[in-house]
Order: structure tokens, then C-alpha cells, then sequence
């Protein structure tokens, strides 16, 4: 079975149809890429997936693993599996970074009738983590993402990842506002975490990040749905080209 | 032709009156002086209103529609209730000092042994013919006045210079239910050059009762004191809790002040901060935790007599049904209070669309050289953090009871003590625990 299967997908936003009978399909241990231009509805597919408010699903279906994810709340869906990577990651002060990340995880197992960690464990766990992405312990104490840099930001969403070992992760443009440098650390937190049992599904305006990253398969979206589908070469001949060829066919 | 103007007086005025005029009250002739002449000071304002800009969010006129009888000294039965008074804020440890219906209970408090420090009963300091100094800058306030006039026990506490006070002295203030009765409590406290102390009080009583409480703390912090004060209000909801801080500050001293209010039907505190000496630091915070049609006005006059203090405040609410929160704050800089620093911050977080927030900060700056602000917001709780929580897994009751206990942190974090900040936050969570 499809770890994701979205069919026909449709949503509405402010009386606008962002998504227009969208298909893709994700297997497990697969890694896809999804293209596209500005205002093309790569956030706004990344947002339905993880259930945000004010997206107004008009028609179709989106399954993980067989299961209606369109009807769970953000927390059902995370607990199920369903990880979003924000473009934009929140600023929460008040909220300590360790107590959020407890909280996130004990949540989680509880939910799937799982024991929750013990203190030594989820510390050790944390450390571990936050280690291979040179998170250091001074920022896990402040308030989440609270005088963070860009970078360091996205760094603590994929160390988010890694300790809630979600099943499907959605990486929201995930490679903007990052250096080269920034970039490795979080390309090699993303390959870390490739497993035959999880998926990805990667959203990103350029094709750096897939230097990175290397995606199995290639979509280019386009007016709200998936217009090409391709292997690795695909970005490259979308990096080289651009979107113009679109412009036609779409049309 | 001459006519006496006699005013028209309401219900509660005129049984104020004769309750004054009969009733036998501790201390001496200097006291009974002191006493007549804030009564009279009383009777000229009467009872204030909503015409009355200070007043104007909790009209004490059309509150009090009667003005209960004066509590009688507890019996047994009344003790009985106050056993495990106290504990609203859980894992204190602190000196109890116990007063049931507004009088001391030996047999219910804790005896201090700590040097450098004497707490005596109120009744005892103006039986013996001790005098009460009043503060100028709450001279003018019915509600003060009316306190002086009746103030019946308490707590005196002094703390000898330099002596620093290891244990909080908490003062357990219950109202035994029963009968809807009146209590006037009256504190002093007065910390000598350089002492140290840490002073809870904290106030509660039985639902569905219309007691009435009018309660206030004379503190003065010498030279290079510092004072650490935490007031918890946890009134039942139909009461009605008036209280008046009025604090002196003097030179390099420290006030750091924290009034918690979680529940009462109806709360007004009051305080009137004065700066006498240069060089102070003042911080007055306060949260409020309001649901069902709790009513709570905290209104702050912070004078900066004199120049070179620096203060802050930070006051939230957090409003949930059909709850009102009122916070009321003016900082006054008088002209000669040059290099003085002051910031305000008033912030209220809207649980329903049926609760209000009346926030009214206010500066009244007349030196030149001085940095003051001021800060004022309501609104509701962020959808987008929300959804970031929850994104991660975490269901949306827990999620709004993080960004709650992370807003009320920010006052919360004013107080000093780790172990009294950590016993805040956790009578904080288990009041979001009650929320449905």
C-alpha cells in the first residue's frame, strides 16, 4: 500500500482554487521532490497535509497509509505519523524548547498506547540529536525558536523530526533563507533519517537543495496540480529551463 | 438664614455610620482620634462610584447595597474551616500567621522563631497604645479610609535592621463562612535599613456568600531593604475583596511586588507606591486568572517622589467566559525626579468572546531627564502558534494551556524565588486543569 495517496485534490482558499484535483502517490523509503513556481500551491498542499485552519478541502482524498488524513486534527495526523517542516518556524517564548519537545513526544505516545520516555532517556535522546546538528544545549533552554537565526531554526525543526520519527515528513522549502553551510547540516539530518520505512515528500523552488538531498522522483506543480513527473534529471532540466514550457502545455 | 446641607446617603453609607457610631474598636485615644477623623474623611466622599475616575471600573456604590455586620471573633466552629486555609498556592513554606473573620489565631499559627523579627497581633500594638501612621498618598481613598476606621486585627511585623527574614511569613487571611459578615483587616509592616523579607499573603473564603472584605497592608522598606510580597486573592464568588497597599521605598531599597488573583466574585486591590529615596528598584506585577463573571480591578499609583528609581510592571489576565479584568496603572514623576525609569506593560488574553479587558495606563511626567513607557494589548490566543503546537502532536486543550501558562509566565518571572515562582506556575496549570 501507498504510504501517501492523494487523489484528486481540491481546496479553496479566500474563494480562490489553490489546488486543482492534485494526484501523487509516495511509497515508503521514497524520496520526492515537488517543484514549482511562486503561487504554483506548494505551501498550501504542505498545510492540508498537516491540517493548518482556512484551507477549504472542495474535493478528494488524502490517504496515509489507506487512512483519511483530511479528517484528523494537526495532532491526530502528527501522532499518525504526518511531520510538516515549517518554512516559517513559530517564535514561542515562554515555551521552553525541552519542555515542548516532552510534551510533543509524550503526547505522540500516548496517543499510539505507547509508554511515555523517562527523563534520563528523553534527555539522552535530545542530546543526541541536537549534537549531530550542532544544537547546543543553550539554545534547547531558551523559549522554542526564540532569538534563534534562520538557520538555526530549521536546523531545530529537523531535530524535531528526528526525535518524533514521524512516517511521512513534508519539508516546506526547507533550503530557503540558508547558507551552504547551514544547508549540509540539514541535508545530512534529512539523509540520516532515510529509512525503507519512511517517506518525504520535499517542496522547494531550486534545485540546490536536491544536490543535497537526492529525491527518487521529480513533480513539477503547476496551477494546482502535478503537470510532469520525472526522475533526478527533471529538476536540472527545470533549473536550465524554467518553468516557461509550462506556460503552453497547461494551458 | 441658614440651612445645614445634610447629603443623601445610601443604605450601606448610613449602616456604616451607625455601625460606626457603636461599635468598640482596639486602641487608645490617639487611635480613636485617628480613627474618627478617616471616617469623617469617609463620610465627606461617601462611597465611590463610577463618576469617580479611579473608581470608575468597580463602582463600590452599587456594589455594596448593604453594608454587612462588623464578623464577631471566631468560635471553634469558625477555626475548624481555617485548618488548611492557605494551601491554594501549594508547597509554600513559609511562617504561618492565621486570621480567621479578620482576627489573629495563636492556636492556628506558627511561632517564629527567627531572629531579628517581631510579628504582634494588631489588636495587641493598639490595646498596648501603639499608633498607626497613615500614608499620605492613600489618605484621600474612601476605601483606605474606611479601613482605618474600622481596622479591628492584623498582622505588625518589624524586622530589625539588617536581619534577613530566611522563611516567608505568610498571612492566611479566611473568612469562616457562615454568616455574610464584614472584616476589617490592617496590616503594618515596617523593614528596617538593609533588612530582608519575604511576605505572602493570601486571602479566600466559601462561594454563594456575600461577605464583604476591606483589607490593607501599611509597608514600609527602609534604606537598602528589599521586600519580596506576594498577594493571593482566591475569594468565593460572591464576595467582595477590597484591598489597599500602601508601601514607603526608601534609598537603594527594593520592592518587588506580585499580586496573584485566581477567582473572587468581585476584587479591587489598590496600591499606592512611593519612591522617598533615590536609587530604588520597584517592580509591581500582577496576574490575574479570571472565569464564570469574576470581577478584578488592579489599580496602581506608583509615585516617583524623588529621582534615580527605576520600575516595572507587568500585569496579565487571562479571561475566560464572561470574566472582566481591569488593570489601572499611572505612574507619576514628579519634577525633581530626574534620571527616573519606568516601564509598564498591561497585557490581556481573551479565552471567550464574552469577557472583557479594560486596560488604562497613565504618565504623569513632570522632569525632563526620565525614560518611561508603556504598553498595552488584548486580543485572543495566536491560531498560527497554536497549529505549531499541535503539528507537532500535542491536542489543542494542552496546546492553549502552554501559550497560557508561557503568557503568565513573563509576570510570573518577576518574582525572585525560584521555589514560590514554581509554586505560581503550578497553581496557574491547575486552574487551566479546571477549565472546560
Amino acid at each position: 500500500m501507498a504510504l501517501l495517496k492523494i487523489k484528486n485534490l481540491s481546496v479553496v482558499v479566500d474563494n480562490r482554487q489553490i489546488l486543482n484535483g492534485l494526484d501523487l502517490t509516495v511509497n515508503k523509503g521514497e524520496v520526492h521532490a515537488i517543484m514549482g513556481p511562486n503561487g504554483a500551491g506548494k505551501s498550501t498542499l504542505a498545510h492540508v497535509l498537516a491540517g493548518k485552519a482556512g484551507y477549504e478541502v472542495t474535493g478528494g482524498q488524502a490517504l496515509l497509509d489507506g487512512e483519511d488524513l483530511l479528517a484528523l486534527d494537526p495532532d491526530e495526523r502528527a501522532a499518525r505519523g504526518m511531520f510538516l517542516a515549517f518554512q516559517y518556524p513559530l517564535e514561542i517564548p515562554g515555551v521552553a524548547t525541552m519542555t515542548f519537545l516532552r510534551t510533543a513526544l509524550n503526547a505522540q505516545r500516548k496517543k499510539r498506547g505507547e509508554p511515555e520516555l523517562t527523563t534520563p532517556e528523553f534527555m539522552k535522546r535530545v542530546r543526541d540529536g541536537a549534537g549531530k546538528l550542532g544544537i547546543d544545549q543553550d539554545m534547547l533552554r531558551r523559549g522554542v525558536n526564540v532569538g534563534f537565526s534562520g538557520g538555526e531554526k530549521k536546523r531545530n525543526e529537523i531535530l524535531q523530526m528526528a526525535l518524533l520519527e514521524p512516517r511521512l515528513c513534508v519539508l516546506d522549502e526547507t533550503d530557503s533563507g540558508l547558507d551552504i553551510d547551514a544547508l549540509k547540516v540539514v541535508a545530512d539530518g534529512v539523509n540520516r533519517l532515510r529509512s525503507p520505512e519512511r517517506g518525504f515528500v520535499m517542496i522547494t523552488h531550486y534545485q540546490r537543495l536536491l544536490d543535497y538531498i537526492k529525491p527518487d522522483v521529480v513533480h513539477v506543480l503547476w496551477r494546482g496540480r502535478i503537470v510532469k513527473t520525472g526522475g533526478p534529471e527533471l529538476a536540472l532540466e527545470l533549473e536550465a529551463k524554467g518553468y516557461a514550457a509550462y506556460q503552453t502545455e497547461a494551458a | 438664614m441658614n440651612a445645614d446641607v445634610t447629603p443623601i446617603k445610601t443604605a450601606a453609607e448610613s449602616a456604616l455610620a451607625a455601625s460606626f457610631a457603636a461599635v468598640s474598636l482596639p486602641g487608645g485615644e490617639a487611635v480613636t482620634r485617628q480613627r474618627r477623623a478617616a471616617f469623617k474623611a469617609f463620610e465627606i466622599a461617601g462611597l465611590p462610584h463610577r463618576r469617580i475616575e479611579e473608581w470608575k471600573y468597580t463602582d463600590l456604590r452599587a456594589l455594596m447595597r448593604d453594608a454587612k455586620p462588623l464578623a464577631p471573633p471566631p468560635g471553634a466552629e469558625a477555626k475548624s474551616h481555617a485548618k488548611a486555609a492557605g494551601t491554594m498556592v501549594s508547597g509554600l513554606h513559609a511562617w504561618r500567621v492565621v486570621f480567621v473573620d479578620g482576627t489573629h489565631v495563636p492556636e492556628l499559627s506558627d511561632a517564629i522563631a527567627e531572629a531579628g523579627v517581631t510579628v504582634t497581633p494588631l489588636a495587641v500594638a493598639l490595646g498596648r497604645g501603639d499608633g498607626l501612621a497613615t500614608e499620605s498618598t492613600a489618605a484621600n481613598d474612601p476605601a483606605f479610609a474606611l479601613n482605618t476606621a474600622f481596622m479591628s486585627d492584623g498582622a505588625v511585623i518589624r524586622v530589625a535592621r539588617n536581619a534577613a527574614v530566611a522563611k516567608p511569613i505568610h498571612l492566611v487571611f479566611v473568612h469562616s463562612g457562615g454568616a455574610a459578615t464584614a472584616v476589617f483587616a490592617r496590616s503594618q509592616v515596617i523593614v528596617e535599613e538593609g533588612a530582608h523579607l519575604t511576605l505572602i499573603e493570601s486571602h479566600e473564603g466559601p462561594d454563594a456568600l456575600d461577605y464583604q472584605i476591606n483589607t490593607a497592608l501599611d509597608l514600609r522598606v527602609g534604606d537598602g531593604a528589599r521586600v519580596d510580597h506576594i498577594k493571593i486573592g482566591c475569594e468565593g464568588n460572591s464576595a467582595l475583596h477590597v484591598a489597599s497597599l500602601v508601601a514607603a521605598i526608601g534609598a537603594r531599597a527594593t520592592l518587588s511586588d506580585f499580586t496573584f488573583t485566581l477567582g473572587g466574585g468581585t476584587t479591587r486591590n489598590q496600591a499606592f507606591v512611593t519612591c522617598n529615596g533615590k536609587d530604588a528598584t520597584v517592580t509591581i506585577a500582577g496576574v490575574n486568572l479570571l472565569r464564570h463573571k469574576e470581577h478584578s480591578d488592579y489599580a496602581l499609583v506608583l509615585d516617583h517622589a524623588i529621582g534615580g528609581c527605576t520600575s516595572r510592571e507587568v500585569f496579565k489576565s487571562v479571561l475566560d467566559d464572561e470574566s472582566r479584568g481591569v488593570l489601572q496603572g499611572k505612574i507619576v514623576v514628579r519634577p525633581d525626579a530626574q534620571r527616573t525609569d519606568a516601564r509598564m506593560l498591561m497585557r490581556a488574553l481573551l479565552l471567550s468572546e464574552t469577557a472583557e479587558a479594560d486596560h488604562k495606563p497613565e504618565l504623569e511626567i513632570f522632569a525632563d531627564d526620565v525614560q518611561c513607557g508603556h504598553g498595552s494589548t488584548a486580543g485572543a490566543l495566536d491560531g498560527d502558534l497554536k497549529f505549531y503546537l499541535m503539528a507537532r502532536g500535542i491536542p489543542e486543550h494542552e496546546a492553549e494551556a502552554l501559550l497560557i501558562q508561557a503568557f503568565v509566565g513573563e509576570a510570573v518571572e518577576t518574582v525572585a524565588d525560584h521555589g514560590l515562582r514554581d509554586a505560581l506556575m503550578f497553581a496557574t496549570a491547575r486552574w487551566l486543569g479546571a477549565r472546560s
